[in-house]
């Protein structure tokens, strides 16, 4: 076996050797911590194209891990779906470190340095872990490792109400991370198999036992917590808002995104849906709560005053939309959802980097405060515009994309008040954006008397360039979509039960 | 019949390319303004070169990208297309000048903002015109909403965001209605493309086709039709190029075409006449030409006069349209160059008095004509031509309307132009009274008002000679290009 073949093993344990070899060497000389870091990340992210590309050549890639044959041994499993879904949350992950570097000196106490990159470097881990596994129980250890991780990380704002917003998510996560053992327990004891694929053979013959209710109950609710999903966000607008930049980013694109894909994962791969559609209904309840989601975090992100805030918020009104696809159910719709798990991880990506810099430049990130914000950081507002407008989803962003596949999945489903809905949800996304684009582009301070004039200066480099990346790949995978569908149509064709 | 050639994406790149310029250049003033007029200059070059061979009656198909089910990026140039893409080709390189003109007498501020939008704006415009289906046309088409915000709202004073406010409700709003009824269309039928004479017969219930037919004209809601007509006038506070190029030319005709594409490329005059289409639509138009112009009577800013002139105005287009018979449509079609020829002049002019003597006020403008005769001449001219009397293009469309009219056995839609005729006059004759034959309050406030610079009085004198060529040689090329789009929808010749 070449290097090539252990790839999959060696995405999970060489950031995990990183995190060793950081502590270590940062023990010496904290400078070390940053470059150590960052090769980690570029070079998962470089082993995550890798497997993508043998995925989408070969087929679904399996690594038995220390030999061990599943049902036995644990497994690693990548297919289309996840070998999407890791390079996406890789591709972010690089984009946060690079990002880091500048926002962690200012925010993060220089003692404290060392274990916030170690704790980073755990946390991907940890995503990455339950993006590959195909094991369930597997999935639960890797979900504990990235929250815990998470709850620290939060809590390294070192402000009071980020103490707050981390033992609050450090509650939820602990109740959601219960709620999903509980329902990894009951498949056990009905299959008595925790490989995903057994599981995924084993099922239908128990798809009426109270228990297999029982325990999708549990995994739905336990992860829906995870990812966010209305009314079950209440940690998410403090976390986000409270922790530093840096963090912010990343567990707003990756770890929601993970947890996202975890509940697909189980939904259509493990339930499959025969399960969903005949022995245990919920497809319209889902689609229901998810246009409610859609709708009332966006009213929600229209109240805040304050610029993460109202990022966090629009966040729930995001999730929405995919849970959107996961209640259509159907090829297109589910196309669509998939496409916004990338499209939202670029555009909030960006949108956070950007309320991360004004912090960084400004000290605050109170709407009141950026009148004329263009002026004085022009590019970072151009950054927010364009990927503000694909959070609108306007043509030809890929925000707007995924909004027509989801619109189109509807309307094929015959569910023509939701797409309606959706349609006309999607403009509140305006409301919010808009807030923002006001205040930075129209408004000037200088007329005003009682405001601090704005005297922030562009960010440096290692802050702007990711940024701008993002925002213009919201712009060209947009237009070039035809090009990204053809990762994501095998990737919808395979959770509902396809080649 | 097809020819192949990149020129069609040509028209549309040129304007973006120099959106990317102007803003790297947009320190050097005199560099930027130079941008823009060879921008447009090579704009209107690649369109005139696709002229001889649309007037061979051949089409120009390009496409451009594959993008989602429902429809590819994709260009086809057309004769109808063509009638709209060579109006804003020929009046943007005219505006540039006069912008140019304006903006620095005023010295406003964001020029670069400015410029750059206006750029990408008419990039959106000729998309538009060059669309082959539904989904490129409403891609152009929200494109074109989100990038001339930034130019209503140019003053940034509250009442100028309150206006953007407005603005941006109703065509967002607009435009989610198009992409329900574009997507609506691509579920009945499995195309978005545009096929002359229609594609829809036969797809859907009469109901279900007639509810479409709403959700496209709630979608054109840049066509500025009644009830749905404020965010027009509310756009007037944009600097004067912005509402003479945008607000009178390239955004509302962008409804106005889309109305007509979906009549004619998506319904079909048959269809749309089975269902009842046509009485809806001429319902709609006569209300709006008839209220707008009653409107137009009591404002006493100019603009915004000229704001609900336009709304009216494009209604004529709808009217045409609504008769569903070939004169009507030539009419309608005919309408939408000859309007923006005449209306821009009108606007410019209107800048004019701005720029020479600050004055927005129709009352303010008393015996304003004394100090600036030619600009005043050139207003009373357009406003003749709007009225409908010769020597000026506005008779051309209004004959065929009023023939089409009486063709369709619909005498009441002749009744309707004659009014709106008397009230045109009612609004503009005390504008051009006022003007020339009015005296000062105060003799010496004019002392210090002259003729407005020649980068502004040319394009005036241009557009009005425009408009008098127009008269003069309809065939060419507009009236040529409008029997071969005739010819395309109705599959005959033209008598």
């Amino acid at each position: 076996m070449t290097v090539i073949d252990h790839l999959p093993v060696l995405l999970i344990a060489i950031p995990i050797l990183a995190s060793l070899l950081i502590l270590l060497v940062g023990w010496h000389d904290r400078r070390f911590c940053y470059p150590i870091s960052l090769i980690t990340v570029l070079s998962q992210f470089g082993a995550a194209i890798i497997i993508f590309l043998q995925v989408m050549r070969e087929g679904t890639v399996a690594y038995h891990l220390g030999s061990w044959a599943p049902p036995f041994g644990i497994e690693l499993l990548i297919d289309s779906f996840n070998g999407f879904i890791l390079m996406v949350i890789l591709l972010l992950s690089a984009a946060t470190v690079i990002y880091a570097r500048r926002s962690v000196e200012s925010e993060i106490e220089p003692e404290k340095t060392v274990p916030f990159y170690v704790l980073f470097q755990l946390l991907v881990t940890g995503l990455v872990g339950m993006t590959i596994t195909g094991d369930i129980f597997n999935l639960y250890v890797f979900l504990e490792i990235s929250s815990i991780a998470a709850y620290a990380l939060i809590a390294s704002a070192q402000k009071p109400r980020a103490y707050v917003a981390s033992f609050n998510y450090l509650i939820l996560g602990s109740i959601a991370g219960g709620f999903a053992l509980i329902g990894i327990g009951n498949l056990y004891v009905a299959t008595g198999t925790l490989n995903m694929l057994d599981l995924a053979r084993l099922l239908p013959a128990s798809y009426e036992l109270a228990t297999v209710h029982a325990a999708f109950l549990f995994l739905v609710i336990g992860f829906s917590i995870k990812a966010a999903f209305f009314p079950l966000h209440l940690w998410l607008p403090d976390a986000y808002a409270e922790s530093p930049s840096a963090v912010t980013v990343l567990i707003s694109t990756v770890m929601s995104k993970v947890s996202v894909y975890a509940l697909l994962r189980i939904v259509f791969s493990i339930f499959t849906t025969a399960y969903i559609f005949t022995s245990f209904p919920v497809n319209d309840l889902i689609l229901f709560i998810a246009t409610v989601a859609i709708i009332a975090g966006a009213i929600l992100a229209i109240a805040q005053d304050n610029l993460k805030r109202l990022l966090a918020y629009s966040s729930v009104s995001q999730i929405g939309y995919i849970m959107f696809a996961l209640g259509v159910s159907n090829q297109v719709a589910l196309e669509g959802g998939i496409l916004h798990i990338l499209g939202h991880a670029l555009m909030k990506g960006c949108l956070f980097m950007v309320a991360g810099l004004i912090i960084y430049r400004m000290g605050t990130a109170s709407l009141k405060e950026l009148g004329g914000l263009s002026k004085a950081m022009p590019i970072s507002c151009a950054a927010f515009a364009l990927a503000g407008a694909s959070m609108i989803g306007i043509p030809p962003t890929i925000g707007f994309m995924s909004k027509y596949y989801l619109v189109l999945g509807a309307l094929e489903a015959d569910h023509w008040i939701y797409a309606g809905a959706l349609l006309i949800g999607s403009l509140l996304a305006v409301g919010y954006i808009w807030r923002f684009i006001e205040i930075a582009y129209f408004k000037d301070n200088d007329h005003d008397e009682g405001h601090r004039q704005v005297r922030a200066r562009e960010g440096p480099v290692s802050m702007l360039l990711p940024m701008v990346v993002l925002a213009l790949l919201c712009l060209f995978l947009g237009i070039f979509v035809e090009g990204v569908m053809e990762a994501v149509t095998p990737a919808a064709t395979l959770l509902l039960g396809g080649a | 019949m097809g020819d192949t050639t990149l020129l069609p994406a040509v028209a549309v790149a040129i304007p973006l390319l120099a959106s990317v310029l102007i803003p790297l250049v947009g320190r050097h003033e005199n560099i930027r303004e130079a941008v823009t007029i060879v921008a447009a200059t090579a704009m209107l070059g690649s369109v005139l070169a696709m002229l001889p061979s649309i007037l061979s009656g051949n089409q120009i198909a390009l496409s451009l990208l594959p993008m989602v089910p429902g429809g590819d990026l994709a260009l086809r140039v057309d004769a109808f297309g063509m009638v709209f893409a060579l109006t804003a080709a020929i009046l943007w390189l005219l505006n540039s000048f006069y912008a140019i003109g304006y903006m620095r007498s005023l010295q406003e501020h964001a020029q670069t903002r400015f410029y750059f939008c206006f750029a990408v704006a008419i990039a959106a415009a000729v998309g538009i015109a060059f669309s082959e289906n539904l989904l490129t046309l409403f891609i152009f088409y929200e494109v074109l909403t989100i990038i001339t915000y930034p130019l209503v709202v140019h003053a940034e004073t509250p009442e100028a965001m309150k206006a953007g406010r407005k603005y941006l409700a109703y065509l967002l709003i607009g435009g989610v209605f198009l992409l329900a009824a574009t997507i609506l269309t691509y579920i009945l039928t499995g195309t978005t493309t545009f096929v002359p004479g229609g594609f829809l017969a036969g797809s859907g219930s009469r109901l279900v086709l007639q509810v479409l037919f709403l959700l496209f004209m709630i979608g054109f809601v840049k066509a500025a039709w009644m009830p749905l007509h404020s965010w027009l006038p509310a756009a007037m506070v944009a600097p004067t190029p912005v509402s003479a190029f945008l607000h009178a030319v390239a955004v509302v005709t962008a409804g106005v075409f889309g109305i007509v594409r979906v009549a004619g490329w998506v319904y079909g005059m048959e269809l749309m006449a089975s269902l009842g289409l046509g009485t809806l639509l001429a319902v709609i138009a006569s209300f709006t030409i008839i209220t707008a112009s009653l409107f137009a009577l009591t404002e006493d800013n100019l603009k915004r006069r000229l704001a609900y002139s336009t709304v009216s105005q494009l209604s004529y287009i709808l009217l045409g349209v609504s008769m569903l018979s070939i004169t009507g449509m030539i009419g309608a079609m005919a309408h939408i160059p000859i309007h923006a020829f005449l209306k821009i002049t009108l606007f410019f002019v209107a800048g004019a008095v701005i720029v020479s003597a600050g004055k927005e006020c129709i009352s303010d403008m008393k015996g304003i004509g004394r100090k600036m005769p030619v600009t005043v001449l050139m207003f009373s001219a357009a406003a003749i031509g709007i009225c409908g009397l010769p020597p000026l293009s506005g008779i051309t469309s209004k004959i065929y309307l009023a023939i089409g009219a009486v063709e369709a056995g619909m005498p009441v839609l002749l009744l309707v132009l004659i009014i709106s005729a008397i009230l045109n006059a009612a609004y503009f004759f005390p504008v051009i009274y006022t003007m020339m034959l009015d005296r000062p309050d105060d003799e010496h406030s004019l002392d210090r008002v002259t003729e407005p610079p020649l980068l502004m009085l040319i394009p005036i004198i241009l557009t009005v000679v425009a408009s008098v060529l127009i008269f003069l040689y309809p065939s060419m090329p507009f009236m040529d290009l409008i029997e071969i789009a005739i010819a395309e929808i109705t599959g005959s010749v033209i008598p």
